[in-house]
């Protein structure tokens, strides 16, 4: 408290400076022994952020020689890790300087514990990843930059640390440096996202380079760990950004006011601006932007706002408001990289529920497309993954949701997937690309060729087909009708109609560009039998019309045995 | 600029720093807290607001106030009430539950009451344990709440420093430290089985001096017990000890007048003032800067033992 004695201390002074900061979040991650605890503690500490009675009660205490802070005991919380003497979850520290606020997440760097590293890193700003420099790159270092990398992360600070162990030695500290240069740029190429990097030579225990420069290593002449972290850009700056505003709910406190209230994921909203409802696409005009303090003219992200339209739009929880002009991607297929955080592994039979945003809607997985090897950063292909593994999968949701690319947008790119059964939260997702259901495109880039016929089949969840029926119109009807609840595309080809005026070559054409398409051709011939014929390619059944609830169900079991549908469930069954 | 009916509250404006491109580190705070009573609002059943008439609640209640403006806050408040909460600070809920239009509902633990429950008799853990732990139980499962705010600070004590936003409770309205659901960006799982619940905490990462400077910016309210002024105390070696409970004297002490305040309101017995000038929100956070002294010190019950806090959360305390 020097610096208060020297000056007189105004409190309206420092009243002002602290409204002035603003707030960096930021995740830190090192294995057991890299002396991570340490390096938090002793920036705690040299910012004065520690209570007196905290520091009271760790003197005396811990592994290091006597007299001096065993500055780990200042961040171990739970008792487990108190007795097993490693950090087992994530922590939130908080200090400030005379510039800014700070958050830190704390996350263990244990390799069990990935799902932790990744919660932490998915709100930061800018992550420390911790090198033992006697030690050289490990492969959790490896680890924690390949997260920080996948969660978008804008700034990894790599902290050099235990210099003293290797005598403050410079061409070590550069050959760590290139080493690890290299493998990030290996992880953006995998990742896509490049992260802007700081390499910081440091020894936590003694404090060099932590807050305050050192004389043991003149040959380094860049910041300190905390000038870096008080420099940073803090929170990403959306203004210019498309905007972005998930409905949290409707506020209707009385017939004359009817308000969306949520938090501005991205952008600016103001009076006047035409914004869309999705996925209704709807469209309609900004009449007031409420908050408790007043209307305001103006709100960027992240305020928590409550808008008022110009007119009555069906807008309810789980919606997106977006600028008209650029808007997100309505999709039900999304293409996504998975954290797996749950014991128990993906698996294709599990019921799972996707939040994204305001809204929970259920997902089913159609594909696991590769596990990603942190060692190698090779894509292998994968049955399942486990606990810690990431990877990239393509979902099927229940109902279209608007969305963006993770790359482009954090809060409307990101989810996570819930065990509709645990209700365990067991996997963190950003999207990768998404499906438009209204455009048929692929906004990834790579498909603004022709549809495929896999496109077609992920969308509808079957195959294109044909369907020869003949029997009574009445149970036709029915089994048409049974086809559809169960989600099958199809499109009825009457042969009696005049149209065909029962050209054999018309019928087929067009059955042909049906199938094509993607859809099941239903290629109907009414007769007034007491049996119904049903035929896809070279399979024939013929089945008693007076069942109909048997009819159906081996018209349905005939698709399944041809192929046409995906799965099971798809048909039906 | 002509913006017809519509009236811009300056304070709005501060919203922004010099640089217009950077929200204060408050307004960021206060738009996650409004986030996170939105959900819970929107994604529970039945939810409540655990009012312990506190700084940390008069801010949450302040937030709730923002959160579903221009629509009443739409759950009822949950005082605890022990029987030895401060006179003052009962008119003070009263007054706050009045003025606001908020339901407020009020627990105790009536059994313990009447067995004359008391610190001294029993020891601080077992007081607490029945007249807040069980009582805050029983109070949520009487109302069969299925989300209960709190306003705890993850900077308040070490074992709360992992507590999760969302705090999953097992049907007994346990903790279990070790089985924690992950938290993404701020997508929070919802999803309980019936008779498990959750406590939402969404100060979770505000510093007890950005409570105070936002208590200050606000002009919320708070209890007068937090402002300096002589008042009657047992002084016990460097304890002030509130005379509201006589009990607690020891043979031959006599109150004394002192000029002090409280830096937390607990329960009369339990709680400790502390000398002080600090007569307004300025000078609280002046003094809150040069005395650094984590504020649960002077709650007696956090010494009991190591660790005793994570022990009390595991067995259903906030």
């Amino acid at each position: 408290m020097a610096t208060l004695a020297a000056s007189p201390f105004s409190i309206e002074e420092f009243l002002l400076e602290e409204r002035e900061k603003d707030l960096l979040r930021f995740s830190t991650a090192g294995s057991v022994d890299d002396g991570k605890s340490t390096l938090i503690g002793r920036l705690l500490y040299d910012t004065q952020s520690v209570y007196e009675d905290q520091v009271r009660s760790i003197e005396g205490k811990g592994t290091t020689a006597p007299g001096q802070l065993d500055f780990a005991l200042l961040t171990d919380g739970l008792r487990a890790e108190r007795e097993q003497g490693i950090t087992i979850d994530v922590a939130y520290r908080y200090f400030s300087t005379a510039r800014r606020k700070f958050i830190i997440a704390d996350t263990p760097g244990h390799e069990q514990y990935t799902r932790n590293m990744a919660t932490g890193a998915s709100t930061a700003d800018a992550a420390i990843v911790l090198i033992d420099a006697s030690k050289g790159v490990q492969i959790q270092s490896r680890r924690h930059a390949y997260i920080a990398s996948l969660l978008r992360v804008r700034h990894v600070l790599v902290a050099v640390n235990k210099m003293d162990l290797i005598g403050y030695d410079e061409a070590t500290f550069r050959a760590i440096v290139k080493d690890f240069t290299a493998i990030l740029d290996q992880i953006a190429v995998d990742t896509g996202t490049p992260v802007e990097t700081n390499f910081i030579p440091v020894s936590a225990l003694k404090g060099d380079n932590i807050v305050h420069h050192t004389a043991a290593m003149p040959w380094y002449e860049g910041p300190s760990i905390l000038e870096l972290l008080e420099s940073l850009p803090s929170a990403a700056d959306t203004r210019t950004s498309p905007l972005r505003f998930p409905v949290q709910r409707v506020l209707r406190p009385d017939h004359t006011f009817r308000g969306f209230a949520g938090q501005i994921a991205s952008g600016t909203v103001r009076p006047g601006d035409i914004l869309t409802a999705l996925p209704s696409g709807r469209t309609a005009k900004v009449e007031r932007i409420v908050t408790w303090d007043g209307d305001l003219e103006e709100a960027i992200a992240p305020l928590s706002v409550t808008l008022v339209l110009d007119r009555e739009i069906d807008v309810s929880r789980g919606d997106l408001l977006v600028s008209t002009e650029t808007q997100a991607t309505v999709a039900r297929d999304l293409k996504a990289a998975l954290v797996w955080m749950d014991q128990r592994p993906l698996d294709p039979a599990r019921k799972y529920l996707l939040k994204h945003t305001s809204q929970t809607v259920p997902a089913t997985l159609r594909a696991i497309n590769h596990r990603t090897d942190l060692a190698s950063l090779s894509h292998q292909p994968a049955a399942t993954l486990q606990m810690n593994d990431i990877g990239s999968v393509t979902l099927n949701l229940l109902r279209p949701i608007a969305v963006d690319r993770y790359a482009e947008n954090r809060a409307t790119g990101a989810f996570i997937l819930i065990d509709a059964e645990t209700n365990a939260t067991v996997a963190a997702g950003m999207i990768r690309s998404a499906v438009d259901i209204s455009a048929g495109d692929d906004n990834e880039g790579e498909a603004w060729g022709r549809v495929t016929a896999g496109e077609r089949e992920a969308r509808w969840g079957h195959r294109g087909g044909a369907l020869a029926l003949t029997g009574p119109a009445a149970l036709i009807d029915a089994i048409e009708r049974s086809l559809f609840a169960a989600g099958v595309v199809t499109c009825r080809i009457d042969t009696g109609d005049p149209v065909f005026a029962d050209d054999a070559k018309l019928v087929e054409l067009v059955t042909r560009v049906e199938m094509q398409s993607g859809l099941l051709a239903l290629v109907v011939r009414n007769e007034n039998t007491d049996h119904l014929t049903a035929r896809v390619e070279a399979a024939e059944i013929h089945v008693e019309s007076d069942d109909v609830m048997h009819a159906i169900s081996t018209v349905h079991q005939l698709l399944h045995n041809a192929g046409i549908f995906i799965s099971a469930e798809g048909a039906g069954l | 600029m002509p913006v017809a009916a519509t009236e811009v509250n300056p304070r709005s404006t501060s919203s922004f720093l010099k640089d217009p491109r950077r929200l204060s580190h408050l307004r960021l705070l206060e738009a996650e807290s409004i986030h996170i009573l939105r959900e819970v609002a929107s994604e529970f059943e039945r939810p409540v607001m655990l009012y312990s008439i506190g700084k940390d609640s008069s801010v949450m209640l302040r937030l709730a106030q923002k959160a579903f403006y221009p629509a009443p806050i739409p759950f009822p408040l949950l005082h605890i009430d022990t029987g030895f909460k401060f006179r003052e600070m009962l008119e003070f809920r009263d007054n706050m539950a009045r003025e606001i239009g908020a339901e407020l509902l009020v627990w105790r633990n009536e059994p313990a009451i009447a067995a004359d429950t008391n610190p001294i008799a029993l020891d601080t853990k077992r007081c607490c344990g029945l007249l807040k732990t069980q009582a805050l139980l029983d109070g949520l499962r009487h109302y069969n709440f299925d989300a209960a705010f709190g306003g705890a600070r993850r900077d308040e004590e070490k074992s709360r420093a992992k507590e999760r936003i969302y705090s999953f409770r097992d049907g007994a309205g346990q903790w279990d430290p070790k089985n924690q659901r992950p938290e993404l960006w701020n997508l929070y799982n919802a999803r309980i089985h019936p008779g498990e619940s959750i406590r939402v905490f969404p100060l979770s990462n505000w510093t007890e001096l950005d409570v105070w400077h936002y208590i200050h910016e606000e002009d919320i309210p708070v209890v007068d017990l937090y402002f300096a002024k002589e008042r009657p105390m047992y002084v016990r070696g460097e304890m002030l000890l509130p005379i509201e409970q006589s009990f607690v004297a020891r043979p031959g002490e006599k109150p004394q007048m002192v000029k002090s305040r409280l830096r937390s309101l607990g329960c009369s017995p339990c709680t400790g003032a502390i000398r002080s000038d600090a007569d307004t929100i300025p000078a609280i956070i002046a003094e809150l800067i040069s005395f650094r002294s984590s504020e649960r010190a002077n709650r007696v019950i956090d010494h009991d033992q190591e660790g005793s806090m994570e022990i009390k959360k595991r067995e259903g305390y906030f």
